[in-house]
């Protein structure tokens, strides 16, 4: 099993929603009994048999979301999010399962250590989670790790995300072995020579600012490399937090070649560009950096016709301390797990942009079969990975609000329109409000 | 118990809103003239014998450098000085700032003063908006890592202005490492806000795009009325970033020498000069060079900018000016 997270199950019947799961083909207005963790019934007036019942008239019901790109930053960084914060937050945004990232401290370049993290997910997560393991031994791009060993504990891919794998040839060797082990590789594309001292994407914004810059052919030189690479060795990637227009091109010339290439994109890529680091407002720091309205449209339209597949937060939290400082000191990143539904339905859905049923397919079957995890559905015998939705509702998004223990967030004082109002994860109601 | 009278209260004009000057970019074609006016004003009253206002008397300028500096930070001191206000200066070095507290610690601390205005260089970009967030004082850039230094812009537009008696339709060839120079950013937007045309002159890396037009050709410096120096900013370049193969080199193509220079042309550089590296020495202290006129510009026009930010604006001035 790759995911782990604490035991339970429950009995809920779901009254009067509108279900909604567009893989599935599931559109209508009915009632769902989840006996014991799993989808019993789907009908009208079902009997409830002393479950719970939810009235989820006016809501709608979804398959819940699976992020493949969240750091937790536990192990070393316990105070800015922790198995319990990060799996709850996930919970409270309508996730079922997460994978976390092994740029941590102690790195997860090592069986022993990915044992033991999971072991305390087993009791502490509130919604399953699988931990990826580290390409590179420490993540420094150099040895690679015991992949077959990670693999044996219950890696759930690798990525040395945070860095690049900068040399060519290690790469390579990468994608080769782990043939062995059937995951997915993962890769944070990213050029260093070309984006040392950079603090923002190399163009008008940072000219103006006076920023270091960080240029998209930072991150698209690195596309083409690793998608050439996956060619040649046979050997599907996965391809992270893409930002660039350049890049996106790459990856369709590849996925046209017949290369098993996949990517993921963050919701603050496809909602702002870098007109937003004006503010000089460090929640506006990202990496890789804001861009160019043509990059954001051009992700925007990969996500639309599946080119990228999934839509990943890189949820990464930051101390008060770290972020509160000019922008220039700043730490990289945000969090996004509370906010990704919410902000996405906003700013695409609503004005017409993009489509429910794919937005909804993007956050859970399409990071799903990335990374080889069983598809949340609304079907009966399958185990209820749900999310109940209220898309008229709104809310604000504030500092003390989250349930991650960080808040760094983009979003900070702006009014979201859809609600996430009940999560139930592995059988499990992880979330209600 | 008898009545406390704060003497010379009444000298003091109304208190503006709370502004800051962080960026150039803040200002309109109008401030810069309200600002330049002023510092007019205040130069007449620095040719007096007695050089001292009365205007900001009770007020703190706190000057707050986490960067070296000669000029920005004394001409600081000075002007607030002129115009009878406290002033306090507080140097990064040997502070608490090496025993590791923070930007907002410091500015936090330092607030419990209660200072009008904080005047604040910083290695950082963001730095004065940053502390304009977390202080209740009025804030004065006084250059934020690459980004920003307005005043600087200020005072260059007044010296040239006293140079030429005109400031719109003049050619500006800024030569050198535009990249790293927050003098270069704010100066090219103050050129743009007053009608006159600046160009940008160097090797490849070091000239930004988009921000002025630009040329590699130091011949092309033949078309300016002001050739702005800027100085290799060493400190910033990262190692092994190749900017230029060497400084021989940088100097033999874009270093401003006599035979560089036209007559009727004036050559101003922002300090500190690398003599003998972007400009020749025999240039610095020639004629043309406007390099101490910008220094002695430097102080009446950050006394017009702590003034402008402390009251209403022109018509006080005059006033202030007759009162002493």
């Amino acid at each position: 099993m790759i995911l782990v997270g604490r035991e339970g199950a429950d009995n809920v019947v779901l009254r009067g929603a509108r279900a909604l799961d567009p893989v599935e083909g599931v559109d209508a207005i009915v009632d769902v009994r989840i006996d014991n963790g799993v989808i019993a019934q789907i009908g009208t007036g079902l009997d409830t048999n002393e479950h719970r019942v939810v009235d989820g008239a006016g809501l709608t019901l979804t398959p819940a979301f699976i992020d493949p790109h969240v750091h937790l930053r536990t192990p070393g960084r316990e105070d800015e999010e922790t198995i319990a914060t990060g799996t709850a937050a996930a919970a409270a945004g309508g996730y079922c399962a997460i994978l976390a990232i092994p740029n941590t401290d102690p790195v997860v370049d090592d069986a022993e250590i990915l044992r033991g993290l999971r072991a305390r997910a087993a009791s502490e997560a509130h919604v399953p989670l699988g931990f990826l393991a580290a390409i590179t031994k420490h993540q420094d791009g150099a040895e690679l790790t015991e992949m077959g060993a990670l693999a044996d504990a219950g890696a759930a891919g690798f990525t040395d995300d945070g860095r690049p794998v900068a040399a060519a040839g290690v790469m390579r060797r990468a994608l080769q072995y782990n043939a062995i082990t059937g995951r997915m590789i993962a890769v944070h594309c990213e050029e260093p020579t070309l984006t040392r001292g950079g603090h923002a994407h190399a163009g008008a914004v940072a000219e103006e600012l006076g920023l270091g810059g960080w240029p998209s052919l930072g991150e698209s030189l690195m596309v083409a490399r690793d998608v050439d690479l996956a060619g040649e060795t046979g050997r599907p990637v996965h391809l992270m937090h893409l930002s660039a227009r350049e890049s996106v091109e790459h990856l369709r010339r590849a996925q046209a070649a017949g290369v098993r290439a996949s990517a993921e994109v963050t919701p603050h890529h496809l909602c702002l560009t870098h007109e937003a680091i004006r503010t000089l407002d460090p929640n506006m720091k990202m990496n890789p950096p804001l861009r160019t309205e043509q990059d954001r449209a051009a992700l925007l339209d990969a996500l639309r016709d599946g080119a990228i597949a999934a839509i990943a937060t890189d949820h990464a939290p930051h101390s008060r301390e770290e972020k509160d400082v000019p922008f220039e000191a700043a730490p990289f990143g945000v969090i996004g797990l509370e906010t990704a539904f919410s902000v996405l339905y906003t700013e695409l859905v609503e004005p017409g942009l993009l489509r429910l049923e794919t937005l909804l397919e993007r956050m859970s079957a399409g990071p799903a079969a990335i990374f080889g995890l069983d598809r949340p559905r609304i079907a009966i015998g399958a185990p209820a990975n749900l999310a109940l939705l209220d898309l008229e509702g709104s809310w604000r998004v504030k500092a003390d609000g989250f349930r991650s223990r960080s808040a760094n967030s983009w979003l900070l004082g702006r009014r979201l329109r859809g609600r996430v109002r009940m999560t139930i994860a592995a059988g499990r109601v992880v979330s209600d409000s | 118990m008898t009545d406390l009278r704060v003497i010379g209260g009444d000298l003091l004009p109304p208190a503006a809103e709370r502004r800051h000057l962080l960026a150039v970019g803040d200002l309109t074609a109008d401030d810069v003239a309200r600002l330049l006016a002023t510092a007019s004003s205040f130069a007449l009253s620095q040719e007096r014998e007695n050089k001292k206002l009365p205007t900001l008397r009770g007020r703190l300028v706190l000057n707050i450098f986490y960067e070296s500096s000669t000029r920005t930070c004394s001409s600081f001191e000075l002007a607030a000085k002129r115009l009878s206000a406290d002033t306090m200066t507080f140097k990064s070095s040997g502070s608490s700032v090496d025993k590791g507290e923070s930007l907002k610690d410091t500015a936090s601390t330092l607030s419990a003063y209660d200072p009008d205005v904080i005047v604040l260089r910083h290695p950082e970009v963001g730095a004065a908006q940053y502390v304009a967030g977390v202080t209740e004082a009025r804030v004065v850039n006084a250059g934020d890592g690459k980004h920003q230094h307005p005043t600087q812009a200020l005072l260059d537009l007044f010296t040239m202005r006293e140079a030429f008696g005109r400031l719109e339709g003049l050619n500006v060839a800024i030569v050198g490492d535009v990249v790293h120079s927050r003098v270069a950013r704010s100066l090219v937007q103050a050129l743009a806000l007053v009608g006159a045309n600046a160009v940008l002159v160097g090797p490849p890396a070091l000239l930004p795009e988009g921000l002025a037009p630009v040329s590699y050709d130091i011949a092309t410096i033949a078309d300016a009325d002001v050739v702005y120096v800027l100085r290799m900013q060493q400190e910033r370049m990262l190692a092994g970033a190749n900017f230029v193969p060497t400084l021989r080199e940088y100097t033999a193509r874009w270093g401003v020498t006599p035979e560089r220079v036209r007559q009727g042309q004036r050559v101003m550089h922002p300090g500190p000069m690398n003599r003998g590296v972007e400009i020749d020495a025999q240039v610095a202290d020639s004629d043309a060079a406007l390099v101490v006129d910008q220094v002695r510009s430097g102080l009446v026009v950050r006394m017009a900018v702590l003034y402008d930010l402390l009251t209403t604006g022109p018509v006080a001035v005059e006033s202030a000016v007759g009162v002493a």
